[in-house]
């Protein structure tokens, strides 16, 4: 039963019930980001403040309960914080997926996120993992741009 | 038809990979045979056999290991000229899969150095196909339209899955050039009739080509009695290695086409400014061909022919019926493709309400042993058609059991309790 770890409580939680879930305005820049592969795709949407302050983060999408699930712990992560402390949660979650299971998560970087650490351990489904999490960093950079 | 006796135990027993246990202890229950089929001990032990004792280089080598290699290489084009009923071995081509096979046709049209009328096409010409193709039989007629202008049109597909042939007449007409269709969907095991849209071809003088990929592993396929132009198929599909696929064509189209690739072996004689080519099917096989890999699809060939298609046709046809039957039960199962066992394979596509395919076929993996294809089955137009990403895809061959459907059911139902 390896892969039944990787369904951590935690991931089904919020792929039961998502947060933040659905597009809402005003915002400053979207993306649609897809899987060729699996064909899960979000369109994303970020509404930033004064102070480099994250106001809102709004997606909609279909996917896995993987995909699904990481779209709605970006958004709890992001909304909120600023964009510096969002992107480098960003960068620490995409260093944990890409560690193939042999990296030691940051869990006061990660938060809620470190409950993904398990999907590392099948390249199949980290793209599942990492879709919403790109679209919310090229969001970012194209609302500053 | 007398059907001989079928032993599913027996035929088990041939495939070692059957018998062995995944991590953890699990059983392999392998449902997964229309993305690749399991290899017998026979296919194995020709391949081994051949690269131990036989292996050189075909057609241009003097030496007895060439000679040997040539004798078993073209005799594997023999086996598989039989087996589909070609009236000439020289009209069975070896590429390296479908795909290739249906390129090499697609290149064929609209290309300057075929001067033959029935291959010639431009604006204003048509291309048929259905929306039930695997993208191998779609995107190199994508090709083939923007490289000349013509007109990609296909066939819809209903609700049950079918091919509905309502608007034929208007759709294959005179500015049809070349029809090309699936015999058996790899999605939805639909298996259609080739003849109504054949007779129409044949009416309005286009040619036509079958994507046999999903049939001829499993039943009879006599490309003579279907009566096509071209039929296209794959040897990892029906028990024999990959990298090896077939184009079977009528000889005086084939010597009407250009070649493919050019390179060794496909010509007849070379000057530095030009060449010219050997006879067909040579014409098409330039390089070093997958030499071992055509041996082994002939003793594949050989095993399916010892075990009959029929007897095939029949084990499936019954574990399909009651695959049907148990998956219907299954409360928000929906079945994508036919409901009955008529004119349809053992391919059974679906999904499950609420619940996606990648987290359906991770849990049947990973808990149960149980190995499906889930993903839009490199036919996407088709999932895009009945609005869903994707399914799950349980596919059934000769040596698959009632058992293992009844652990595929088991499987969605411990999945049903983890995302419910």
């Amino acid at each position: 039963m390896i892969a039944e770890s990787m369904y951590q409580e935690l991931i089904l939680e919020h792929y039961k019930h998502p947060q933040g879930r659905g597009l809402r305005e005003p915002f400053d820049a979207e993306v649609h980001h897809v899987n060729p592969t699996c064909g899960d795709e979000v369109t994303l949407r970020v509404r930033l403040g004064d102070g480099g302050k994250v106001v809102d983060v709004s997606y909609d999408g279909q996917g896995c309960s993987i995909s699904q699930a990481a779209a709605s712990v970006l958004y709890e992560l992001a909304t909120g914080s600023t964009i510096e402390e969002s992107l480098s949660v960003v960068d620490e979650f995409t260093r944990l997926m890409q560690g193939r299971g042999q990296i030691e998560a940051d869990e006061d970087v990660l938060g809620d996120a470190v409950a993904f650490a398990g999907v590392a351990k099948f390249p199949a489904r980290v793209k599942c993992a990492l879709l919403s999490w790109m679209a919310y960093k090229d969001a970012v950079l194209r609302s500053q741009a | 038809m007398s059907v001989p006796s079928f032993d599913v135990e027996r035929v088990r027993k041939d495939f070692p990979i059957l018998s062995r246990e995944l991590p953890g202890g699990r059983p392999l229950v392998y449902l997964d045979s229309g993305n690749s089929s399991q290899k017998p001990a026979q296919v194995i032990d020709t391949m081994r056999e051949h690269l131990a004792q036989h292996y050189g280089n075909v057609g241009r080598a003097l030496h007895a290991l060439g000679s040997e290699s040539t004798e078993a290489y073209e005799g594997a084009r023999d086996k598989i000229a039989a087996f589909v009923g070609a009236s000439s071995r020289d009209e069975i081509v070896f590429t390296k899969n479908a795909s290739e096979a249906i390129n090499v046709v697609a290149y064929s049209f609209g290309n300057p150095t075929n001067t033959d009328e029935r291959f010639r096409i431009g604006p204003g010409d048509e291309i048929v196909i259905t929306e039930m193709e695997h993208h191998s039989n779609i995107v190199p007629w994508q090709f083939l339209a923007q490289r000349t202008g013509a007109t990609l049109r296909w066939f819809s597909v209903t609700d049950e899955g079918r091919l509905s042939l309502d608007n034929l007449d208007e759709l294959v007409n005179e500015r049809t050039k070349i029809v090309s269709i699936v015999h058996q969907s790899n999605v939805l095991g639909t298996v259609n009739s080739i003849s109504p849209i054949l007779d129409r071809a044949r009416e309005v003088g286009a040619l036509m080509m079958v994507d046999a990929s999903q049939s001829v592993p499993h039943q009879r396929v006599d490309v003579t009695d279907l009566d096509v132009d071209f039929v296209a198929f794959t040897g990892h599909k029906m028990l024999g290695p990959s990298g090896i696929g077939v184009l079977w064509g009528r000889r005086e189209l084939l010597e009407a086409m250009p070649p493919f690739l050019g390179g060794g072996e496909m010509i007849e004689a070379v000057w530095m400014d030009h060449s010219t080519y050997a006879p067909v099917p040579h014409k098409f096989e330039a390089g070093t061909p997958p030499i071992v890999e055509a041996v082994g699809l002939g003793a594949a060939v050989d095993y399916l022919t010892s075990i009959g298609m029929d007897a095939i046709k029949q084990h499936e046809r019954e574990l399909t019926g009651y695959a049907l039957d148990a998956l219907g039960e299954i409360p928000g199962l929906r079945i994508v493709g036919p409901r009955t066992v008529i004119a349809r394979g053992g391919t059974v596509s679906f999904t499950l309400e609420g619940i996606h395919p990648h987290d359906v076929g991770q849990i049947l993996d990973d808990v149960f042993g149980v190995a499906v294809r889930v993903g839009h089955h490199c036919a996407r137009p088709l999932h895009l058609r009945f609005g869903i990403p994707a399914t799950t895809r349980a596919s059934f061959y000769l040596y698959n059991t009632t058992a293992e459907v009844d652990a595929l059911v088991r499987g969605l139902h411990h999945v049903q309790k983890v995302f419910g």
